[in-house]
């Protein structure tokens, strides 16, 4: 059955969740989960993809737990991964503030913000391990701002009404990252993780219908290794590259995720793509990627763009009553700080009037003048100073002086590999962790939630459910040379022998931007069926050249950067055929996904409940032939769906 | 500013084992808005063009935190602006008709990899010695029932800002890691969590430094000129007297 032969219907998932109230689940599900006995855990071996705060975190965990890991990633040091470029900070529902949080409250508003697309029991789960955090990264010496008393500080982060964000100046990210990989090179020295930098996961290899094991490839000497184990963690991250340009590190990218989907692990929701709403506007082509201003700049920060079309004086020379401060005006209770989708739709809504600024029209300005003159410019530096000195470095100017310019930008995929309660793909004994999975924020996530997400499940899920999946399996014995791992690894060298052979006219970086630009335009912030079908039609097209046409040069056994480029692209065009048919199918706006057809008389996104409460995990087919759509419906006992009203 | 035309000169080194050379490039059009990266892609645009091997080179967020790019402009480990790595540095700063020197971070511990991409490998096998707090997941009393002043944790936060890129290694005469190093073993010895292992720490730390084939400080402060985080050289004077503290133990 196939709807506009883009498509076939599948199955209904159905996912069991642990006994009890919901904030019993988690205590109780760990209670009835199977425990590896400690002597027994070092017969296990755990490969672990990535190291970023979901990688790093588990591998840490792991192999203090006993269990032997091997750690890979795709940069020299696993410090690099790119939750290092987090800025904001981490949610934890500690209530040091006295202002009414809760793990309660955290949970209320992250099933709300993911506009009720997200798995309630998961997102519980996630609140209630959010205060667990923030004592063991206290504990592994991450220096959190705090108060002059001593006690650790917090900040309000978009879309909260209380006061739970832990920051490390404008490096949150990089502490916590810094403090994972700390605990991460301790388990090395122990000898529990073996790691394996500079590795392109290229294909999980499944044995006897269980994930076994994963083929790379050696960037530094081009060679197909395989790696078998008990177990394989993915922690890959988003596929926001997938857009060519965005917030994402350069080498951030789908292709380990992919290859897992074409293994047969369901892709979940791929069109809920995050747009931040603030970063540095585009300036050239030759943009290679976009910076993000942490949303924290949003607390003192005001949005605003001339009131008239074609303003063409200097920002200093608008007078107040020629300004439109358009979210403070049309969202007075959040004003600056409606969450991230709700601020994007806006900001790009302002500049198609073309109200906007700056050389392109495509920017608005964030303005620090009031708070500057309100606070001192002290205060300010104090909290946003590395924030200002990057953005002078970026563009020239200085944000003391004149406003920021800033319009939104790709930025976090809530969208990817379905996983059940424990994380666990459906191939047995693939887990799927941080962004990498799809499950807790729903079609949008929250500021500072991103972070939480990644070490939750690292230090504090996968640790659990992994002992539970290894206790009850049966392992057959499968070694690195068993024919499913050479099989693979031929089809591997195919597909790169491929690449270099066509010699054709076009480089990966001008195939991959066109790409780019057919999905901002397209599939990004607002959406609607004709755009959506002229896309799947232009990616197929372009997908069609790029095999004819595209310019791989140099050779297989060396490091080859654009030869990575290459495959990740290859990869891309698919990602961006089933995002753009996942849009299409999903015919209402919910979270960062706004279809025009569904929306209020007032230009709100307009969410059905009735037909669209569900998880949409793709099922990879067959080349050339229709992904299967299987839905995991999602029920509300807790947080009862409503509006979500952020005027 | 108009668009420029720069020469320059890489350095393209085949692998570890053969010698490397300066090898001169044109690129044109060069937007002063671009940053030194971008203008590296337009570069290996055009030499991909003309289906030769494109510069290999280091880079990962190009925003200056995850310390992956390391590139020696002119002589310069991150170039010639103060506080700025590669991947931030833009070539607003540059003149048009500008010679450009592009190298790797040279060090004996860096080994070159290809062309301008280093091996190092060392830093991480240095945190491995005792670049952390012995804590397992699970077992952490609550975030705030250790206050900690607020100096001690802005001195400590100033220390760990360092991204372990290695320009100190390659600005030093000496090629001494002890910027990296001892900002690691000042972040931790500002700390209260810190103490339990403070001795340990350092003598391992130290040890694998040396072991690894850096150079010794003898203060001349060109890692402090070429950090991008501006991390002080302080932190060498501290960690030298916390190695005095395990030598007179």
């Amino acid at each position: 059955m196939t709807k506009n032969g883009f498509l076939k219907e599948g199955n209904s998932i159905k996912v069991t969740l642990p006994e009890g109230h919901i904030s019993e689940k988690w205590d109780n599900h760990k209670f009835s989960m199977k425990v590896v006995n400690p002597a027994n855990k070092r017969k296990y071996t755990v490969i672990v993809v990535g190291t970023g705060l979901a990688g790093a975190s588990a591998a840490a965990s792991l192999a203090e737990l006993g269990y032997n890991v091997k750690n890979f990633c795709i940069q020299d040091s696993p410090r690099r991964a790119h939750s290092i470029g987090a800025q904001g900070g981490i949610n934890a529902a500690k209530n040091y503030q006295n202002d009414g949080d809760s793990i309660w409250r955290l949970f209320y508003d992250t099933v709300k913000g993911g506009d009720f697309r997200a798995r309630e029991a998961n997102v519980y789960r996630l609140a209630q391990t959010s205060v667990n955090i923030i004592d063991h990264c206290v504990a592994q010496g991450i220096p959190f701002a705090r108060e002059y008393g001593g006690l650790l500080d917090n900040r309000s982060f978009g879309g909260a009404l209380v006061s739970r964000t832990f920051y490390a100046r404008g490096q949150t990210g990089q502490q916590l990252l810094l403090g994972a990989y700390s605990s991460l090179m301790r388990q090395v020295d122990t000898g529990k993780v073996e790691l394996l930098p500079r590795r392109e996961m290229l294909d999980l290899v499944i044995h006897d219908g269980i994930a076994r094991g994963i083929v790379v490839r050696n960037l530094i000497n081009g060679a197909i290794e395989s790696h078998s184990g008990d177990a394989v963690v993915l922690a890959t991250g988003g596929y926001g590259n997938v857009f060519y340009l965005s917030t994402n590190a350069i080498n951030s990218n789908a292709t380990a995720a992919w290859r897992c989907f074409k293994k047969g692990a369901y892709f979940a929701n791929p069109c809920f793509t995050q747009i931040h709403p603030t970063c540095i506007p585009f300036s050239g082509e030759y943009q290679s990627k976009l910076t993000l201003m942490s949303e924290s700049l949003r607390n003192d920060g005001r949005i605003w763009v001339p009131k008239k079309k074609g303003e063409n004086r200097p920002s200093n020379e608008i007078p107040e009553e020629d300004r439109d401060y358009f979210l403070e005006r049309k969202y007075p209770t959040f004003g600056n700080l409606v969450p991230r989708d709700v601020g994007s739709r806006n900001i790009k809504e302002v500049c198609d009037e073309e109200r906007g600024v700056g050389d392109m029209g495509r920017a608005v300005y964030m303005d620090f003048a009031d708070a500057i003159q309100r606070l001192g410019k002290d205060v300010i530096e104090d909290k946003y100073g590395n924030l200002f000195d990057l953005y002078e470095k970026i563009t020239g100017e200085d944000a003391y002086q004149v406003p920021m310019r800033i319009y939104p930008a790709v930025h976090y995929t809530m969208g990817g590999l379905w996983v059940d309660y424990d994380l666990m793909s459906n191939v047995p004994g693939l887990f799927v962790l941080g962004e990498a999975n799809f499950s807790d924020h729903g079609a949008n996530r929250l500021g500072a939630s991103a972070l939480m997400q990644g070490l939750a499940d690292g230090y504090f899920v996968i640790p659990y459910t992994i002992g539970n999946y290894l206790a009850g399996t049966k392992f057959d014995k499968v070694t690195a040379d068993a024919p499913e791992f050479k099989d693979s690894e031929q089809l591997i060298r195919d597909f790169t022998q491929r690449l270099l052979s066509i010699k054709g006219k076009k480089t990966v970086r001008e195939f991959h931007r066109e790409l780019g630009q057919i999905v901002w335009d397209k599939v990004g912030m607002s959406r609607n069926e004709k755009g959506l079908k002229e896309a799947i039609e232009q990616i197929r097209d372009l997908r069609e050249d790029y095999w004819k046409n595209v310019l791989v040069t140099g050779d297989a056994g060396t490091l080859n950067k654009y030869l990575e480029f290459a495959g990740r692209v290859a990869d891309y065009f698919e990602l961006a055929e089933l995002m753009a048919i996942d849009a299409l199918h999903r015919n209402e706006s919910c979270g960062a996904h706004f279809r025009e057809e569904s929306q209020t008389s007032e230009g709100e996104a307009l969410r059905n409940d009735t037909d669209y409460t569900y998880v949409a995990a793709w099922e990879y087919t067959s080349e050339g032939n229709p992904s299967i759509l299987n839905k995991e419906n999602l029920e509300f006992e807790y947080v009862k769906p409503s509006e979500r009203v952020y005027k | 500013m108009a668009n420029m035309t720069l020469n320059l000169k890489i350095w393209r080194q085949e692998n570890s084992s053969t010698p490397g050379k300066l090898v001169p490039y044109t690129v044109a059009d060069i937007n002063p808005d671009m940053s030194f990266l971008e203008m590296l892609d337009v570069l290996n645009e055009q030499i991909i063009k003309k289906s030769e091997q494109p510069v290999e080179y280091d880079n990962d967020c190009r925003e200056e935190i995850c310390g992956m790019c390391s590139l020696v402009v002119n002589g310069i480990p991150h170039g010639n602006q103060p506080k700025t790595a590669s991947c931030m540095l833009r070539m607003r700063h540059f003149k048009d008709g500008d010679t450009v020197t592009i190298e790797p971070f040279r060090a004996k511990a860096f080994p070159v990899i290809k062309d301008l991409v280093v091996d190092r490998g060392a830093f991480d096998r240095i945190m491995a010695k005792g670049g952390y707090i012995s804590v397992n997941a699970g077992g952490a009393p609550d975030a705030n029932a250790l206050p900690i002043a607020k100096e001690l944790a802005d001195m400590a936060m100033d220390s760990a800002e360092c991204i372990g890129c290695g320009a100190c290694v390659a600005a030093c005469p000496n090629a001494s890691a002890a910027l990296f190093v001892g900002a690691k073993i000042s972040q931790f010895t500002y700390l209260p969590q810190g103490q339990p292992e403070r001795k340990m720490r350092t003598e391992r730390m130290v040890v694998q430094m040396d072991e690894e084939g850096f150079g010794s400080c003898s203060n001349h402060a060109e890692c402090e000129a070429a950090c991008p985080k501006g991390i002080s050289i302080l932190n060498i004077a501290k960690m030298r007297r916390e190695f005095a503290r395990v030598l007179f133990r």
